[in-house]
């Protein structure tokens, strides 16, 4: 596999018409994945983490308007046709949703829907595509495959049905896969099954998975590298052991701080007082001002911080770093 | 603690209101609606002729400066007649539903709350109900209430409680699986303040829509009655009991039917374009579907 | 019975500390399905005690939330006994069941389906109010929903808007504020964080933790996050498939698990470190949670658990102390943690 970037996206923003004006959901986002890498997108709900990678994989709802430069595999993909686009959305990503349910058809078998993508997109005859569905669902792990193709999605249990769409995503042998929040609607012993199947399968496909996920546990667990985002933009990006081991940013500091540990007794919790902007009216200055535990100063409130570099790989947007200590940085 | 707040207050009627008033067709049907309250309230102080104001020696006249409608048989003012006429219309629409409305609703709202036996008696009583057509219904229940129009309106009523009852059902059963149902039930409300207080503001919006395409289709069910008959009792005036009595001058006065003919049709249609265009803005799924064309249009 | 005979209570005061405030025994509520009966919690005893959290532990299918709701009664027991303050409430009708509601109120998992869309926060937070009759007039209404909001840290203001203007976290605390308002003895919190985000959860549970000081609350605690829980409790219980199948102490059940599915749920449970993640051995659990409509014969957790053994299928392990405070239902308690801990 060449290092060159599967998927990179440069200063990609999404605006997004409502009655109530434009929202700004993503606000000039850089971000890359390579082959075998496992990119984790980090934040909370609005923070515009699933919107950057549906926009970037030309998936965006049709009220918004997206600019940037996306590359797909070296293709410009902002610039393709839409049914190159499309076609090449088939081809060479897998995508793995929250809900497997509504992302599986009921009144198909799982066999037909996994042997679906192949008979399009590989040209594979019916018959050769039921066998590589069968190839697939033992693939993921789904027991006696050979009988349970022809089974239906309600025949299946939650972390079944992800593992069918997990093999629907990887019909083509797709060099992205992306998975938001795969694991959010699963119990927590059916979440390790399917971690530990996308990083097995990962391994051995050499597959670039952008994870999206607002599970820092699951992040630690998966990531290469991890960008953590908020109201729209990238607060603190790099490798996943320099964000947590030494998190920069006041924000991620402080969601890392927001997790119950039972290690560390039972005091109050440290919180984000307030909640995240309203898309339809962003700060001039630093979005996270208004809530940052440091607060810093005028500047914060009306000036942009920069994504600068900490160390080798490692930015941050803030104008005030947190220390190497950063976890106890602050009270 | 300074959360700040996500969205800013705007009804749901009042935005059903302002998505009415960009809507040329809802206008226009709004309009008419209106024209006919007026025209039904003081039609007897507006109108230029005595509804029985015989004069044979304008009998059977066409429409003129004088009379806009022309005369009929008698020589009465056909205009006068069909401004009168929409009182009782309006009147036998709004009393008849009226009476669907409360019985149907009740019956919906013990029926779906309540499921069980009692669901299983009521609604087989609306399915008979249902079973028959309308018209046959309303006949068979005037012929044994003797015809006039208190006992059309009790008999249009009947014939419509069972879609009220139905569509009451019908929202119960999907509100009363809402959480917030559930949380009414656990803060220990007695069932008929879960009913009154949760259940029927929840399913307001599919009866106003009901109870607006209704109002036409009494008006229609009247006008069918008044012409066989079986309503409004001569001399008073009615569309329906007029067409009838037109339809022995079709080829030699028009007037006589086209004109309580057009008062029928434009009511009609007026209540489904308002009943259309507030199911259209009323229910939640067409909601986001406007919102979605106007963001994206 | 020991619990009455603490000495400190003050005359007319909230009955003593330590005082069970709600009791199940033996626990059992099946629900018939055209699949066969659904053993949804089959044998659950447990008690909550004035003043104390009890933390409910589960994945789904584990029967935890039907637990809760039968202590409002708002499920009907198969079998079994639901006692709370002290009187059994199993066979009440469904007026006296009402009153009951006031003492026992409950905290759903998503704020903005359990509130009415229709009522004003105010409204929704002056229901229990109005339905037991609480408070006079209007003014003096209004004045309790302002308290309220006080206490859980919203603005008064509020109290006119409607759910949609409110953010996650809002209507949670509205949703707590309503619980709160009747002064319950016990207050169930159903998933209380679980649809909310990471920073906001951390808000919530301070919230509740604060309010318990304050207000002397007794909440039985139920989440499928086990660090959560284990943050929130005094006591916890582990259920599985209908059962509890540990309780203890959360460092009890945290440090020393003795019942293998707990263990199994600590170590799926990811940490926020990449070190630990990369060093740490998983115990990955085959297989999904069996139906509860006909449940595996003698421990229901053996057809998933790595330390099985043929006596596991025979004899069904009644809960029994491992040290004080601490049970678990497990023939082989302690052992096969430990083994499974070293394979």
């Amino acid at each position: 596999m060449s290092d060159a970037a599967v998927l990179a996206v440069t200063d990609l923003t999404v605006t997004i018409g409502t009655r109530r004006g434009p929202a700004r959901a993503v606000a000039g986002v850089d971000w890359s994945v390579r082959a075998g890498e496992t990119l984790a997108l980090v934040g909370e709900s609005g923070s515009g983490k699933s919107m950057s990678v549906l926009a970037a994989t030309g998936l965006a709802p049709r009220a918004a308007r997206v600019t940037g430069q996306v590359r797909l595999l070296g293709t410009d993909f902002t610039a393709s046709s839409p049914d190159r686009r499309r076609r090449m959305r088939g081809r060479h990503v897998g995508f793995v949703f929250q809900d497997p349910m509504t992302s599986l058809n009921p009144v198909l078998t799982v066999g037909r829907q996994v042997a679906e993508a192949g008979e399009e997109h590989l040209g594979l005859t019916r018959r050769a595509a039921r066998a590589r569905a069968v190839e697939l669902l033992d693939l993921v792990g789904i027991p006696s495959a050979a009988q349970r193709v022809d089974a239906y999605p309600h025949q299946f249990s939650g972390g079944m049905r992800q593992r069918v769409v997990i093999a629907m995503a990887l019909a083509c042998e797709p060099d992205l896969l992306i998975a938001d929040e795969p694991t959010t609607a699963l119990d927590v012993t059916t979440q390790a099954q399917i971690v530990e199947l996308v990083a097995d399968l990962q391994r051995r496909l050499g597959t670039a998975v952008v994870w999206i996920t607002h599970d820092l546990g699951v992040v630690a667990g998966i990531a290469d590298t991890v960008a953590v985002m908020y109201a729209g933009r990238i607060l603190e990006q790099g490798p996943v052991d320099a964000v947590f081991g030494q998190p920069a940013h006041p924000y991620t500091t402080a969601l890392l701080a927001a997790r119950p540990d039972p290690a560390a007794g039972g005091g109050d919790l440290v919180t984000i007082a307030g909640a995240p902007p309203s898309p339809l009216a962003l700060p001039a200055g630093c979005a996270f001002w208004p809530r940052c535990p440091v607060r810093g100063d005028a500047r914060c409130e009306h000036e942009l911080p920069p994504l600068r570099p900490v160390s080798t790989r490692h930015h941050v947007r803030t104008f005030y770093p947190q220390h190497a200590d950063g976890r106890a940085g602050h009270e | 603690m300074s959360e700040q707040t996500v969205g800013r207050s705007e009804g749901s009627l009042r935005r059903a209101l302002s998505a009415l008033r960009h809507d040329p067709l809802a206008l226009t049907g709004s309009a008419v609606l209106v024209l006919l309250v007026v025209v039904g309230v003081a039609g007897s102080w507006l109108a230029p002729y005595g509804v029985n104001d015989v004069d044979v020696d304008r009998m059977l006249q066409p429409p003129s400066g004088a009379h806009p409608f022309g005369t009929d048989e008698l020589g009465r003012d056909v205009l006068s007649r069909v401004m009168v006429a929409a009182r009782v219309s309006l009147q036998v629409g709004l009393v008849s539903v009226g009476i669907a409305l409360v019985v149907g609703v009740t019956l919906g709202l013990f029926a779906g709350y309540y499921r069980g036996w009692l669901d299983n008696v009521l609604m087989r009583c609306m399915d008979v109900l249902f079973a028959f057509p309308v018209l046959l219904l309303a006949v068979a229940i005037v012929a044994v209430l003797g015809p006039g129009l208190l006992t059309a309106m009790i008999a249009i009523g009947v014939v419509y409680t069972p879609i009220f009852a139905r569509v009451t059902r019908a929202g119960v059963l999907s509100v009363r699986e809402q959480v917030f149902v559930r949380a009414a039930v656990s803060i220990g409300a007695s069932d008929l303040r879960i009913m009154r207080r949760h259940v029927l503001p929840n399913i307001a919006a599919p009866l106003i829509v009901q109870t607006s395409l209704s109002l036409a289709f009494a008006i229609l069910s009247e006008a069918a009655l008044s012409f066989l008959g079986l309503g409004v009792q001569p001399p008073a005036p009615a569309w329906g009991r007029m067409l009838f009595d037109g339809r022995g001058f079709v080829t030699d006065a028009w007037w006589l039917g086209v004109f309580p003919g057009a008062a029928i049709f434009l009511t009609v249609l007026a209540f489904n374009l308002v009943g259309d265009a507030l199911r259209d803005v009323l229910d939640p799924r067409q909601l986001t579907v406007n919102e979605a064309r106007r963001s994206t249009g | 019975m020991s619990e009455h005979e603490r000495p400190d209570r003050q005359p007319g005061d909230s009955p003593p500390a330590g005082e069970v405030v709600a009791e199940l025994d033996e626990l059992c509520v099946w629900f018939p399905t055209p699949a066969g009966v659904v053993r949804a919690v089959d044998g659950v005893s447990l008690r909550v005690r004035r003043g104390e959290t009890l933390g409910l532990v589960g994945e789904s299918g584990s029967g935890k939330s039907t637990t809760g709701l039968a202590l409002l009664r708002l499920v009907d027991p198969t079998s079994g006994t639901v006692r709370v303050a002290g009187q059994e409430v199993t066979g009440w009708s469904r007026r006296r069941l009402r009153a009951l509601r006031r003492r026992v109120a409950m905290v759903f998992q998503d704020p903005q389906a359990s509130l009415d869309p229709r009522l004003t926060v105010g409204s929704s937070i002056a229901e229990p109010l109005i339905v037991h009759r609480l408070t006079g007039g209007t003014a003096a209404r209004r004045r309790r929903v302002e308290e309220l909001l006080d206490m859980v840290g919203l603005r008064r203001d509020l109290a006119d808007r409607h759910p949609h203007e409110l953010s996650g976290g809002q209507r949670q605390r509205v949703g707590i504020a309503r619980a709160l308002a009747g002064e319950p003895d016990l207050i169930v919190l159903d998933e209380p964080i679980a649809s909310l985000d990471l920073s906001v959860q951390a808000q919530i549970m301070n919230l509740l933790r604060g309010l318990q000081r304050d207000l002397r609350l007794t909440y039985v605690f139920i989440a499928h996050d086990l660090a959560a829980v284990e943050h929130m409790s005094d006591r916890m219980a582990v259920m599985y498939l209908g059962r509890i199948v540990e309780s203890g102490t959360p460092a009890q059940v945290w440090r020393q698990p003795a019942h293998p599915y707990t263990a199994a749920l600590l170590s799926a449970i990811p940490v926020a470190d990449p070190q630990v993640e990369r060093q740490r051995r998983r115990i990955i659990l085959s297989g999904d949670i069996p139906s509860p409509v006909d449940p595996p014969t003698g421990c229901r957790f053996r057809t998933r658990c790595p330390q099985a053994r043929p006596e596991c299928a025979a004899t069904d392990p009644v809960l029994a102390e491992v040290a004080a405070g601490h049970r678990a239902a497990c023939l082989f308690a302690g052992d096969a943690v430990r083994a499974m801990r070293a394979s």
